[in-house]
């Protein structure tokens, strides 16, 4: 007999969803949408030449440039979707489908259907991550080939340091977003409408992404969610980074993810469950 | 923007900080037409005292000291800060910055003051308050001014004396103040210690630079050995306005009486010294300096006056600069050097050009120098280890970063070719050669840095107004290596002309894709004499700066003919670029400064917050555990499957769903859970499940107390307000994935008796989102009869199904009641209960109104059932009632019929005779009630007892007829 509600049996329970195969299949195809978008780029346009540096010569420039094209344009509000979905869903989607009571009577501890849901949640945004960066290194190796990772200040950076950058941008991204995961898994647990947990997330990021372009609230902007979300890029500009920058976006995530799982754990525990 | 920003700094070209403090948007030719002429102040100021925080007082006096070149007597306008305490003090002069007053110095001042030293602030000759006029720090004027000050000072009994007349005291000032610093320091032998901040050496090399260093043997290696007389430098045409106007405008708004003289030259050149202003316009106009005018200059700096005794020097200088770069502080530190006094040398972002962002670290090392060479009681030994690293420099400010990252050297490197570590970056151009002309007049110009433009944070992308087409040549790096440069990088092109005397600019930038960027918005004048078709070799020193180059990063050498900020040939010229193959630049590795200021608060703030929290949310985990009470097993209850007692629960909204509610079931036995809707049978279901927690009461199955998740749960099977599926998976895989959600192995589910009672065939491995609501039904009985559960709960089971099917499950409960478990359904089909139920419970208002055996409730020998053919009248009812014998009378009236319960001690055919008697037409008479008759009966009576509040009129009837019509 083992633990009520494993990861295994939660997973089996997430991995069929609709919801969980379009997550994972926009992933997949955004990356080949990029290509055919650059395919269809002609070069710079005459008298424009001084604009500045195009982002479609870097995207373009290899596999490295692309993948972090990738990442850096789908890191900020499409990450901030799945995450909200892949934490924020699992449990208003039981509600919605009225099996949250039966799993709670099977019984599985609430405690541990919180915790069962979480871990398998964002275990599957690491692995959308993970699978997002990888497919876009193999996309770009196809298409535009292996050129060393051009730096956008100038300069290039060798494979050999470039991935383990890479190695380090990924686990950043991942936890960068866990504020918004642990805001729509708070949400979730109290409504029973997932697109309730996933809106009011995004709700949060896109107000607080609001007030971090106005200049006048100064250095209280750092405690917004999402201020420190480009963070990474400090990994990529310069061969000596400054892990500062980072450094207070992971404790900053981490502070908001846990504040937000408790109360959300908080908060499941107390619940009169009626749906 | 732009234009605003450019007047602003138009006013204030020399002052120790550019970002002015007063902004008078007053163009050149205005300010000029403005001129007041000043005469002489006369008569003394009264002294005037103030007392500042930290008992530091302030007390101005205006101080007599040498007369004009033309006899004209002076005063300048003097504060001294003395400290609060007792005792004597070490002094510190204060000088300001070009075009300022002793007001400027105020906050400093206080602060030092505060420290424990004698503070004396003055504004110089020729401005402010002061009498005079401005000799551009002249060594007989502005400087023995400053010296008769240090008299004052001696003379005071508040001042530490290292001899009679002899004060200890310190000078310091920045860009004006900073040579008059170097100067008094080096002309007067009771000076101890100087801060001389973003200053010159050389005032001629300063105003008419020129960075091309001549070929040949014994020639100058650094730009600040060249003899400005030699090949005459390029006049600073942008800076050279901007410091007269400057000038001119800094003698407006004082407390100088009007003009008493209205003569052009007075008008033209304001509190200026005029033989000075007339050289200056003179050089302005011409772009070519008298020889006069050169020597004056020359001799108005720390070049002509240090010779071989120097007080302990720091010298900062900023690099961003485009009056005063760190050339001259190089050529200051070499002259100090030669004197054998201590020298450190700090080079910080900002200068004329912008504000400092390491402002608190200089202002540290101001202070840790002054305070180890001046304030020290005993002064230490001069060959002694430094206070401050010898040599600081700031690096570019990278991404994010608050500040520029400083970083220090054991030792001041200079700028000489001798003198760096120097390695080469090879150069790449896209031919061999470039021709660029000079149109005539020399318009249109390159602008290749706006000066000030860097104080606002700007930077513009102005390389296609320094790359003009035809005017312009470029080489580019390549193969770049990581690096950090520290001073000022060499090229050597070779030049061929048409004419004997060539200008050129030469700059540095760094190509990021097609953006072309300066880091340090700085450009190098080059002025050469040649002979016209003969190629020639020059050297150029860019400006000194500190780069850091990454690696594979391009970088970029522009070479332009023109350039707005100086004032260059207007001769029409073709020259000839030959691009040499190298950029020689000047490398250091030195130790980072972790900046004490820079202490990451943030993360430690987070990190305690984060930590904090988490021993929160640990420490209140802990506690609620041991808080919880546990219910204690039940021994006395263990051998009965079901036991609810005293079960209370009120919503938040108020609405006591649940009042006192208790009952037991006992094995083998089919409940019956009746009510009308809202009775709280689904609350009191949803309590029995654990999924609402009741405020009080408890229930136990089997003597194991229910709570949320208890164990005991998986000892019961649910089926509560309909069924719940996994909508993508079929039925089958939803039976499978909520099995081993229990933990359970799989063999103890019991799937094919389970999959027998839905009943689905085919169906099963179909997704459920496909089923109709039947067959979801069974599917959910099934499932909850998965394990075969002690207790089985069943709400509405019946629903979506039809009669066939339901006639099916009838047997099926009782059967699975047989096996000694026990089946609680709550339906409000009152004959399919009345079926299959041994037992009910009838819920009322969430009270128990009822309970018992069915057999018990519906049968019984003194209850006798008429029905009528009309309604009862109330008089024949009244008599009913009355009669002897009778116990009660219950009346469900369904308007053309009637059934009538009669509950009597009496024999039934009495019963009857009584009720033909009362005048009632009976159709018919029963002994049995049905299960229904029971429940309304009690539900009604329930209801008169205590629903009178809440039913308005007729509102028991029409209450059962609503529930009658479920």
């Amino acid at each position: 007999m083992s633990a009520p509600l494993s990861f295994r049996a939660e997973i089996g329970r997430q991995l069929g969803r609709r919801r969980t195969v379009w997550i994972f299949g926009i992933l997949i195809v955004l990356p080949l949408l990029f290509v055919a978008a650059f395919s269809l780029d002609s070069g710079p346009r005459d008298g424009g030449a001084n604009a500045g540096t195009r982002p479609v010569d870097l995207a373009t420039g290899g596999a490295a440039n692309f993948t972090i094209f990738v990442l850096l344009v789908s890191g900020e509000l499409l990450l901030y979707i799945v995450a909200a979905l892949l934490a924020g869903d699992p449990v208003p989607a039981e509600a919605s489908w009225s099996s949250l009571r039966y799993l709670l009577t099977a019984p599985v501890a609430r405690a541990r259907l919180l915790t069962s849901k979480l871990v398998v949640g964002l275990l599957s945004l690491a692995v959308a991550v993970v699978v997002l960066a990888v497919w876009a290194l193999l996309v770009g190796w196809i298409a535009y080939g292996t050129a060393v990772f051009t730096i956008p200040g100038g300069g290039t950076m060798p494979w050999g340091t470039f991935l383990p950058r890479l190695a380090i941008v990924l686990p950043y991204l991942f936890v960068s977003v866990l504020p918004i995961a642990a805001i729509a898994f708070w949400v979730g647990v109290r409504t029973d409408t997932p697109l309730a947990a996933v809106g009011a997330a995004l709700i949060a990021y896109i107000v607080a992404g609001i007030l971090d372009s106005i200049d006048a609230l100064g250095d209280w902007r750092k405690a917004l969610p999402g201020h420190y979300s480009r963070a990474w890029l400090d990994l990529l500009y310069s061969s000596d980074p400054d892990w500062s920058a980072m450094r207070h976006g992971v404790l900053w995530s981490l502070l908001y993810a846990v504040l937000f799982v408790a109360i959300g754990f908080r908060r499941f525990d107390r619940k009169d469950v009626l749906s | 923007m732009l234009v605003s920003l450019r007047v602003g700094v138009h006013n204030l070209p020399m002052r120790r900080r550019p970002v002015p403090r007063r902004v008078r948007p007053v163009a050149v030719i205005s300010a000029l037409a403005l001129v007041i002429g000043l005469g002489g102040l006369t008569g003394l100021a009264p002294p005037a005292a103030a007392t500042t925080a930290a008992g530091v007082t302030e007390t101005e006096a205006m101080v007599p000291v040498g007369t004009e070149p033309d006899g004209t007597p002076v005063q300048i306008d003097t504060s001294t800060f003395a400290p609060g305490t007792t005792g004597r003090h070490p002094a510190l002069l204060l000088a300001h910055g070009f075009g300022g007053s002793k007001a400027d110095l105020d906050t400093q001042a206080k602060r030092y003051a505060a420290q424990g030293w004698v503070v004396v602030t003055y504004t110089a000759r020729g401005f402010g308050a002061s009498g005079g006029r401005i000799h551009l720090d002249d060594p007989a004027l502005e400087v023995a001014d400053a010296r008769t000050l240090v008299d004052t000072l001696a003379a005071r009994d508040d001042v530490r004396l290292d001899a009679t007349g002899d004060p200890r005291v310190a000078v310091a000032g920045g860009s004006y103040g900073g040579a008059l610093a170097l100067m008094l320091g080096a002309t007067d032998p009771r000076i101890d210690g100087i801060v001389a901040s973003i200053t010159w050496n050389d005032l001629a090399l300063s105003l008419f630079p020129q960075q091309g260093l001549p070929a040949g043997d014994g020639r100058p290696t650094t730009p600040a050995r060249i003899d400005p007389t030699d090949v005459p430098g390029i006049y600073k045409q942008l800076w050279g306005s901007r410091f007269f106007a400057g000038s001119v405008a800094g003698s407006q708004g004082t407390s100088a009486p009007p003009a008493t003289s209205t003569t052009p030259a007075d008008l033209l050149c304001g509190r200026f010294d005029l033989s000075l202003c007339h050289g200056l316009t003179a050089a302005a106009e011409t772009g070519t300096p008298a020889p006069e005018l050169l020597d004056t200059l020359r001799g108005h700096g720390p070049n002509a006056v240090i010779g071989d005794r120097m007080p302990p020097t720091l010298l900062i200088q900023g690099l961003t600069d485009s009056l005063f770069g760190l050339d001259q502080a190089d050529a200051n530190a070499r002259a100090i050097a030669a004197t054998g006094a201590p020298l450190a040398v700090r080079w910080t972002d900002g200068g004329h050009d912008a504000r400092s962002a390491t402002q608190a670290q200089d202002d540290a090392a101001a202070e840790a120098w002054l305070g180890h060479y001046v304030k020290a009681e005993t002064k230490p030994a001069l060959e002694g280890s430094l206070p401050v690293a010898a040599f600081t420099y700031a690096l570019p400010q990278a991404r994010r970063q608050s500040a520029p990252p400083l970083v220090t050297l054991p030792a001041y490197p200079g700028l000489g070719e001798d003198d760096a570590t120097w390695s080469t970056i090879p150069l790449v151009a896209a031919k061999d050669s470039s021709r660029i002309l000079t149109p005539p007049g020399g318009q249109p110009a390159s602008t290749t840095s706006i000066p000030g433009l860097a104080a606002a944070g700007l930077s513009l992308p102005t390389y296609q107004l320094a790359a003009l087409p035809g005017q312009s040549a470029h080489m580019d790096t390549r193969d770049v290596q990581r690096m950090t440069i520290v001073g000022s990088p060499r090229v050597t092109l070779t030049i061929t002309s048409v004419a004997p005397e060539v200008t050129l600019f030469v700059s540095l930038w760094q190509v990021q894709g097609s953006a072309v960027s300066q880091p340090r918005p700085l450009v190098a004048p080059v002025r050469a004499r040649v002979t016209p078709g003969v190629p020639t070799e020059v050297t150029v020193a860019l400006p000194a700066g500190t780069w850091t180059v990454e690696q594979g990063s391009t970088w970029r050498v522009l070479v332009t003919s023109t350039d707005t900020a100086f004032a260059g040939s207007r001769d029409a010229r073709a020259d000839v670029i030959a691009f040499p193959t190298a950029l020689a630049v000047p490398t250091a590795v030195g130790t980072p400064v972790s900046v004490a200021g820079e202490r990451d608060t943030e993360s430690w703030l987070l990190a305690g917050a984060l930590v904090a929290l988490l021993a929160g949310l640990g420490a209140r985990a802990w506690w609620a555990r041991r808080r919880r009470a546990r219910l204690p097993f039940r021994e006395d209850l263990a051998d009965v499957p079901l036991v609810v007692s005293h079960l209370v629960k009120t919503y938040a909204d108020g609405h006591r769903a649940v009042d006192d509610v208790s009952w037991r079931a006992e094995r083998g036995q089919v409940v019956g859970l009746l009510g009308p809707n809202g009775a709280g049978k689904t609350t009191t279901m949803r309590m029995m499940l654990g999924l609402i927690r009741p405020d009080s009461g408890t229930v136990h199955v089997a003597g194991h107390p229910i709570t949320p998740g208890a164990p005991i749960l998986g000892r019961v099977g649910a089926l509560v307000e309909g069924p719940g599926f996994l909508p993508h998976l079929t039925g089958r895989e939803n039976l499978q994935a909520f099995w081993r959600a229990t933990g359970r192995p799989a063999e103890e589910a019991g799937f094919e008796e389970a999959l027998d009672v839905a009943a689905l065939g085919g169906a099963l491995d179909r997704p459920v989102r496909t089923y109709s609501h039947g067959m979801k039904q069974r599917l959910g009985i099934a499932q909850a009869m998965l394990g075969k559960p002690d207790v089985l709960f069943l709400d509405e089971p019946t629903n979506g199904l039809d009669p066939p099917q339901i006639a099916a499950m009838r047997p099926i409960l009782q059967a699975y009641a047989a096996t000694g478990r026990t089946v609680v359904v709550s339906s409000h089909l009152l004959a399919e209960v009345e079926m299959t139920c041994s037992h009910v419970v009838v819920m009322h208002a969430g009270r128990v109104v009822t309970a018992g055996p069915v057999a018990e409730l519906v049968a019984s020998e003194d209850t006798t059932v008429i029905e009528t053919a009309s309604a009862p009248m109330e008089g024949a009812l009244a008599t009913l009632t009355g009669a002897h014998g009778i116990r009660s009378v219950e009346v469900i009236d369904e308007g053309d019929r009637a059934k009538i319960t009669i509950v009597a001690d009496r024999p039934r055919p009495e019963v009857v005779r009584l009720a033909l008697d009362a005048g009632l037409d009976v159709t018919g008479v029963g002994s049995r009630r049905h299960l229904e008759e029971v429940f309304l009966g009690v539900i009604a009576s329930a209801q008169e007892v205590g629903g009178a509040q809440d039913s308005g009129a007729g509102g028991v009837v029409e209450r059962l007829r609503q529930v009658r019509a479920r």
